[in-house]
């Protein structure tokens, strides 16, 4: 319904095509402490999936168990219809690009990634045409001969992306790929990155914690926190439709309003906010009974600004300029309301000029409101 | 230290402290070369001490047989105690394994007077209840030497273990490699340089052993301190004199070598890093960042 783009890159899957790896109740426990909590995840071929979530949340304990670094204290992992819970990893058909790449320093770019090849057993001169379409794969013909030392840290994660494809494995584990590189070089390593995996086909599990990161590279995003996965989706669903606060803070920035259901009809719903100081109205029916503890969330970008006094009614609220971040092509207000709570929106930086207004600054006046399609409701 | 001058009195200590360390060894080069028998009186450059001293059957004897309790020690001891270095920084935490690692070390730690005793106590025990050693000598030496050195070598090894990224041997398992060929292939070569240092610092430790060797020796095998000991009691030796100034000459110049070696070495890498740095600066122009992410509502 809304992104062209990103359905675009959806892989053929919903039309009853089977899961190529599936992950069923994994639990790890380490000790008393639990790092992965009854995971479920289904994961198609061809897809870039991209497991998301703040630090500690247990990304690279799942990521080491589908390596078999170690092994799952309860559930299955499947890949391609073989059970791969027990299998050590050298056995596995699944490579890993590691965090700070761990190249070997002591061989060359080539043995690097020839290693892989080596250790299958592979005839010398199909690992030789293997590794120089993997050079070629990456650009890094001219670097042969390198130590890893002698290689910037762009090319380092290049000859680290080209070892863990060299042995054309089912499934590619990613942990953190670009983490070792600067803001700026990260930028574009990642949509080089994404080019290399789609020429490659390779299906492909990434951990990141940085959601530009998983929006730009992945065709769909879980969304971990505390060893759960709470929410599974394309970004754009996951952006858009976020199931519990978790998901809408963490992705992207959102004002959250608590509140309890007033009006429950079959296409309307009014939740009585106090911190609004009013009602949010949204414009279709939710499960849920009269009374129920809900949270709306509304976008910086839903938000209209005014300096006029709108009409009353729902979805809106009087409050006073706090703070203004001007961020080029927008800008951001901090409103505070009466209640204390401060809303941020997303003013873009034309506004004013076109509406033939003047821009409000810190202290004035405003009004903040947003159509009824805008919140989305949040149960969790 | 600021700015790179020295104040007067750090230039004096540090005059006062090199002349500390190398005025006796100078002297001792010095009176190498003494005509006279007399440690202390000149009597005019010559060569006899060094004639002499490589016609000295007992000095000769004593040094092969120093050299190669040297080698065979600080062989067993790289053997022995890489594996125990392994066993400290690698294996999952089991029960005992804080008193394993600390007597590991215990050797280093020991007074050697005891480690010498309880040695010769066990050799004199084997010795009635199964029949060997049949004598004390080569064999009891390298054995003590051995005990001595691999603490040492567990405990530089296990140092370069815990600092050496331990995804590297997650990545070559990962890649097919099963865990002995991981040892041999990667761990081996990286640890390497920290096995031949617990190498040359076993032959050394040996070489110059005295107390555990004077428990553990028996007639007809003595080692180099041994006799240079007994010798200087009965009084200061210009044979000594000259064996000592060869030694000073073969240790000096193999560090020479190895530090320039180093360095060399060193700078090949610092240039080699310093032009990869350069390969990541031309680059495409900036991509926009809202271009990216965020995908926009309808
Ligand atoms: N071998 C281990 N023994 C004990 N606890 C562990 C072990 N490995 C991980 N943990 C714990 O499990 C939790 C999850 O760790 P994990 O490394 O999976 O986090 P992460 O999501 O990858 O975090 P980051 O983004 O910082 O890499 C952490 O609390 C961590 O302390
Ligand atoms: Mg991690």
């Amino acid at each position: 319904m809304k992104d062209a783009v990103a359905s675009a890159q959806l892989p053929a899957k919903e039309a009853g095509q089977q899961a190529y790896l599936k992950i069923a109740g994994v639990v790890k426990k380490f000790g008393d402490h639990t790092a992965v909590d009854h995971v479920d995840l289904e994961i198609h071929q061809h897809e870039i999936f991209a497991l998301l979530g703040s630090s500690g949340c247990g990304k690279s304990t799942l990521l080491r168990m589908l390596a078999g670094m170690e092994t799952p204290t309860a559930g299955k992992i499947l890949l391609d219809g073989q059970d791969i819970t027990r299998l050590a990893p050298y056995n596995r058909p699944i490579n890993m690009m590691f965090q700070s790449y761990a190249l070997f320093p002591h061989m060359s770019v080539e043995q690097n990634i020839a290693f892989g090849l080596k250790q299958d057993g592979l005839p010398k001169d199909e690992i030789s045409a293997r590794v120089s379409e993997m050079l070629e794969l990456v650009q890094m013909k001219k670097y042969a001969t390198r130590k890893p030392y002698q290689l910037s840290g762009g090319q380092q994660q290049r000859v680290a992306l080209a070892r863990s494809l060299a042995k054309r494995p089912k499934l590619l584990l990613l942990d953190e790929p670009l983490g070792a590189l600067d803001k700026k070089l990260r930028q574009q390593t990642q949509l080089e990155l994404v080019n290399t995996l789609e020429k490659v086909g390779v299906t492909c599990i990434m951990v990141t914690h940085d959601q530009e990161e998983a929006m730009t590279m992945a065709t769909r995003i879980g969304i971990m926190s505390e060893g759960q996965l709470l929410q599974v989706g394309t970004p754009s669903q996951i952006y858009d439709y976020p199931n519990c606060r978790f998901t809408a803070e963490f992705i992207g920035e959102t004002n959250l309003f608590g509140g309890a259901v007033a009006v429950d009809e079959a296409d309307r719903v009014e939740i009585d906010a106090p911190e609004l100081g009013g009602r949010i109205s949204i414009g279709h029916g939710i499960t849920g009974p009269k009374g129920m503890e809900v949270w709306a969330s509304v976008r910086p970008e839903d938000i209209r600004v005014d300096i006029r006094p709108v009409e009353p009614g729902p979805n809106r609220a009087r409050g006073k300029v706090r703070e203004i971040a001007y961020l080029g092509s927008y800008s951001v207000y901090h409103v505070q309301l009466g209640s204390g709570k401060v809303v941020k929106a997303m003013v873009p930086a034309n506004r004013w000029y076109e509406a033939g207004e003047t821009e409000p600054t810190w202290d004035d006046e405003v009004w903040i409101s947003w159509r009824d399609d805008m919140p989305v409701v949040l149960t969790a | 230290m600021h700015n790179g001058k020295l104040s007067p009195f750090l230039k004096g200590a540090l005059v006062v402290g090199f002349l500390f360390l190398y005025v006796p060894i100078l002297s001792l080069i010095v009176y190498s070369f003494n005509a006279s028998k007399l440690v202390t009186v000149w009597g005019g450059f010559s060569l006899r001490w060094y004639a002499s001293l490589f016609e000295n059957e007992q000095i000769l004897s004593a040094v092969w047989l120093s050299v190669r309790i040297a080698l065979a020690a600080a062989a067993a001891a790289v053997v022995l105690g890489t594996i125990a270095g392994l066993v400290l920084a690698r294996f999952k935490r089991f029960p005992g394994s804080t008193l394993f690692a600390g007597m590991i070390t215990a050797p280093m730690v020991m007074p050697e007077v005891i480690t010498g005793l309880s040695m010769l106590l066990l050799f004199i025990s084997l010795q009635q209840l199964i029949g060997v050693p049949t004598e004390r000598g080569f064999f009891t030496i390298w054995v003590g030497h051995t005990t001595l050195c691999m603490a040492y070598v567990a405990v530089v090894v296990r140092s370069r273990l815990v600092e050496m990224d331990k995804n590297l041997e997650d990545a070559a398992m990962d890649l097919g490699a099963k865990p002995l060929k991981i040892f041999f292939v990667i761990t081996l070569p990286l640890i390497a340089p920290a096995i031949a240092s617990g190498f040359l610092l076993s032959v050394t430790l040996s070489l110059d052993d005295l107390v555990t060797t004077a428990f553990l020796s028996g007639p007809g095998s003595t080692t180099l301190p041994q006799v240079i000991f007994s010798k200087v009691r009965l009084g200061l030796n210009p044979e000594i004199n000259a064996l000592a100034t060869i030694t000073v000459l073969v240790v000096g110049s193999f560090v020479v070598l190895a530090n320039y070696f180093m360095l060399n070495a060193q700078r090949k890498r610092d240039r080699a890093i310093a032009e990869a740095m350069r390969a990541d600066a031309p680059k495409l122009p900036d991509v926009p960042l809202e271009s990216l992410g965020r995908p926009g509502r309808a």
